[in-house]
């Protein structure tokens, strides 16, 4: 079974938030939310700054605490690329799933039931890459199978330094950022 | 420098999570004090109390019907998606706290009408006669009413833990991430359910013994406090920030002043002198235990949410 994962790389992620924009017009995101967001973080001491820009949203965790702590089995474990989902259908919004992520990845859809990135899973069935991917002008997302070791995602991960966000939360978040 | 900015601003996760308003510090509040109820309930029935038509354990099934339900809908009104409200009870998902405390629910309503069955309300009795023969057979027969002792006190414990533990269960707020939450949060209810039959209690004997008991459940809150906090300090970065917002943060002062000064220490010394007969019991004491209880339910709810790991690592 597929384990379907992110790799990003921050040296070429200029942060011009077009895959924020191709996520909303993609998965009709109501206005004022987001399912993907643009992190920029600084650190270190003038002139010796660096700086990381990172597009950031639902690790799809290999041990997810939103689908743990879902009292209706809305959250889910999709079988397809083992991500996790969310089925509206079965959501009460109690919002536990909310305060359970530690990324902060979710939210409640104008109509009530939690949201979040589904990795376009509609389109990755048809064989595309999610739409943030397949926008990305500076091509520094890949999208793939992280237990198929010839996937660009994991040779990308087996060859370049990268770190995943919060591990030790425990998680296992499958986004990985490249440095 | 270590500066983050995010185009995120997702309503009630940005710029600190706050998915929880007055509904749900309010229905855990309800919940702990009914599960304290319903311990004492069948406590007191175990030591006999249904013969005494002023027991308090024949009060308290009642009230304790009226204050889940009104805990119940404070739930509902705090849910996004309401219509499907009804899907708590189309699966069971061992994982999950919130499922549990659906089910247990369901269980502790059938319990509390059993209880209530032993003395039933005189209109009640009126108007269907067929209920006050029930009951009167239920009382003759003592291992009914011992067992519906034993179904109340067991599922009050169940209940009262289970207010905890839905908090502690989310470990993605390090305030929370605590198992001492559950027997916090027991004994809290416990102690609440204490001051609170304490003051509605006609028998100056169930006063006497209440007053007591909830000395002990209160210094045994303290404890707990104290051992949360002592366990918070001793963790990770993320858990000693957490214990810093309730020792002197944004949530110092309500925590300092309403759980553990007015909520605690104060009617601590007031119910000690009291049960010792230096002074005289009044509703002083279990009223301040009752409004600490729900500041404790608040503090907590509202402090844990805004606990968070580190953005970066």
């Amino acid at each position: 079974m597929a384990r379907f994962g992110m790799v990003i790389d921050t040296r070429t992620c200029v942060g011009c938030m077009d895959c924020v924009v191709a996520c909303k017009t993609e998965n009709d995101v109501p206005d004022g939310r987001c399912r993907d967001w643009i992190v920029q973080q600084t650190e270190g001491t003038m002139p010796e700054l660096r700086l990381e820009i990172r597009s950031e949203r639902c690790n799809h965790c290999d041990h997810p605490p939103c689908v743990d702590c879902c009292p209706t089995g809305a959250s889910h474990i999709e079988d397809f690329g083992t991500t996790v989902q969310i089925d509206a259908k079965l959501c009460i919004g109690c919002k536990a799933c909310l305060a359970s992520c530690p990324y902060d990845a979710r939210f409640i859809h104008v109509e009530g039931y939690a949201d979040k990135c589904t990795f376009c899973l509609h389109r990755v069935r048809q064989g595309l890459d999610p739409a943030c991917v397949a926008v990305c002008p500076t091509h520094c997302m890949s999208f793939g199978d992280l237990d198929d070791r010839i996937s660009a995602v994991s040779r990308l991960v087996n060859a370049r330094a990268h770190h995943a966000l919060l591990p030790e939360a425990g998680t296992g978040p499958r986004i990985f950022f490249l440095t | 420098m270590f500066e983050i900015t995010t185009t995120r601003a997702n309503p009630m996760v940005d710029p600190a999570l706050h998915v929880w308003g007055w509904e749900i510090p309010v229905y855990l509040f309800l919940g702990g004090l009914v599960a304290g109820m319903m311990i004492i309930s069948g406590y007191l029935l175990f030591r006999g109390g249904h013969r005494n038509v002023r027991s308090a354990a024949l009060m308290l099934p009642g009230v304790s019907v009226a204050m889940l339900t009104a805990g119940m809908l404070a739930l509902y009104l705090d849910l996004e998606h309401k219509p499907y409200f009804w899907r708590l009870y189309t699966s069971f998902e061992p994982l999950s706290p919130m499922s549990w405390g659906a089910w247990i629910l369901a269980l502790v309503y059938p319990a509390l009408i059993a209880n209530l069955l032993l003395r039933v309300p005189g209109r009640l009795a009126r108007r269907w006669p067929w209920l006050a023969e029930l009951s009167g057979r239920l009382v003759r027969h003592q291992l009914a009413v011992r067992v519906i002792g034993a179904a109340n006190l067991f599922l009050g414990v169940l209940l009262g833990v289970y207010t905890g533990v839905l908090l502690s269960a989310l470990g993605a707020r390090p305030l929370w991430n605590s198992a001492l939450l559950g027997p916090l949060f027991l004994v809290s209810g416990l102690s609440t359910a204490a001051a609170f039959v304490h003051i509605i209690a006609p028998d100056p004997l169930d006063k006497r013994l209440l007053a007591r008991a909830d000395n002990v459940f209160l210094a045994s809150e303290l404890m707990l406090i104290v051992l949360l906090i002592a366990g918070l300090l001793t963790a990770t970065r993320a858990h000693i920030d957490a214990a810093a917002m309730l020792l002197g943060g944004a949530y110092g002062a309500a925590f300092w002043v309403l759980v553990v000064g007015l909520g605690i220490v104060v009617p601590l010394v007031i119910q000690t002198l009291a049960v010792s007969q230096r002074i005289r019991h009044t509703q002083v004491a279990p009223v301040l235990v009752l409004a600490g209880g729900l500041a404790l339910r608040f503090v907590i709810v509202y402090a844990g949410q805004a606990s968070r790991w580190p953005v970066a690592s």
